[in-house]
């Protein structure tokens, strides 16, 4: 898919006598729709989480690219951005919150910590040395903690992702 | 009421037995024998000169060099209605860290002091509930006691060219 073409409905219209049909593909149709309604789920666990907030605040305001508001309940979210330190107490609270959320969902790791344990790389007895230890993940971004415009660039990434599956889960691209 | 009016009370009831008094950056510190905290606790709460009734914190600290007393808990007081704070320590051996609980007295100190006890493995006598609370379940030592080897200082693998800055 060309750069320009991202927003733009996956689908072309025929003229008819009477009006018009559109002609799409569902998968298309269903990434579309997917990708451009991912709710994120709150969560924030240290550092990170600041700057999470504040790309879903006025001035960087992530509803604009279709995340619209985060939800507090797993069962309502789409993607968990997994924003700051998960230390091993919070690991398997994280790996359940991510077994409560519905098919199809998506993981942002968003920061060091989260990508290899960060500053607590070295000589830490709590921290998980990375999240992909405990729950799959669709984008990284590094940075400690990374700026809000990371965190859009990641989420936009995400969308480009999805936009490129499969209805039954598998990529184009890998086809895996 | 000052610093000194609060030592002199405390000399008048308690002698001899407090000791370490300092006054570190204005704020009274002083050290009792380990089965004398509550007693003190009490009287630092009781006394209606004296009213300490609010527990600010409660924590523990591990000095290695202090042979047979290598454990120290730390309780800061404070004074709310004429504002003044105290901080009052009492030390334990590390082979019995036996202390007793003060929780009868501040359910605040419920918390704090298992807290302690995950990092210092300070174990307080009447805790209702003494297990770990930040720390996993599973771990069985206490980390905040200085019986870790410190970092190598020479270790390279840290420098920024082995992350090709
Ligand atoms: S990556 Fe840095 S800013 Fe983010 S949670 Fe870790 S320490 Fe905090």
């Amino acid at each position: 898919m060309a750069e320009t073409e991202k927003m733009i409905f996956p689908a072309q219209l025929h003229q008819t006598a009477d009006g018009g049909i559109v002609v799409s593909k569902l998968d298309e149709m269903i990434n579309w729709a997917r990708s451009n309604s991912l709710w994120p789920l709150v969560f924030g666990t240290s550092c990170c989480a600041i700057e999470m907030m504040s790309a879903a605040d006025a001035k960087y305001d992530w509803s604009r690219f279709g995340f619209e508001v985060a939800r507090a309940t797993p069962r309502q979210a789409d993607l968990i951005i997994v924003a700051g330190t998960i230390v091993m107490k919070m690991a398997p609270v994280l790996k359940r919150l991510y077994d409560q959320m519905p098919d199809p969902k998506y993981v942002i790791a968003m920061g060091a910590c989260t990508i290899s344990g960060g500053p607590f790389f070295y000589n830490t007895y709590s921290v998980v040395k990375g999240v992909d230890h405990v729950i799959p993940v669709d984008v990284y971004i590094p940075g400690c903690p990374p700026r809000p415009e990371a965190l859009l660039h990641a989420m936009i990434t995400l969308q480009e992702k999805i936009k490129h599956e499969t209805y039954f889960g598998k990529t184009k691209e890998s086809g895996k | 009421m000052t610093n000194e009016t609060v030592r002199q009370q405390l000399t008048e009831k308690f002698g001899e037995q407090l000791t370490e008094w300092e006054e570190q950056f204005g704020l009274l510190t002083f050290t009792a024998p380990a089965e004398m905290n509550l007693k003190v606790i009490q009287h630092l709460y009781d006394d209606e000169s004296l009213r300490f009734r609010f527990l600010t914190d409660l924590t523990g600290v591990h000095y290695p060099e202090r042979k047979g007393e290598e454990l120290c808990v730390v309780y800061h007081l404070h004074n709310l209605v004429d504002n003044i704070r105290l901080r009052f320590k009492i030390y334990v051996p590390s082979e019995k860290p036996d202390v007793y609980t003060i929780t009868q007295r501040f359910s605040t100190a419920n918390w704090m002091e298992r807290e302690t006890y995950d990092f210092f493995g300070i174990n307080f006598i009447g805790h209702p509930n003494l297990i770990r609370i930040l720390n996993v379940d599973e771990m069985d030592y206490f980390p905040m006691r200085k019986e870790y080897e410190m970092e190598d200082p020479t270790r390279r693998d840290k420098d920024n060219e082995m992350f090709g800055r």
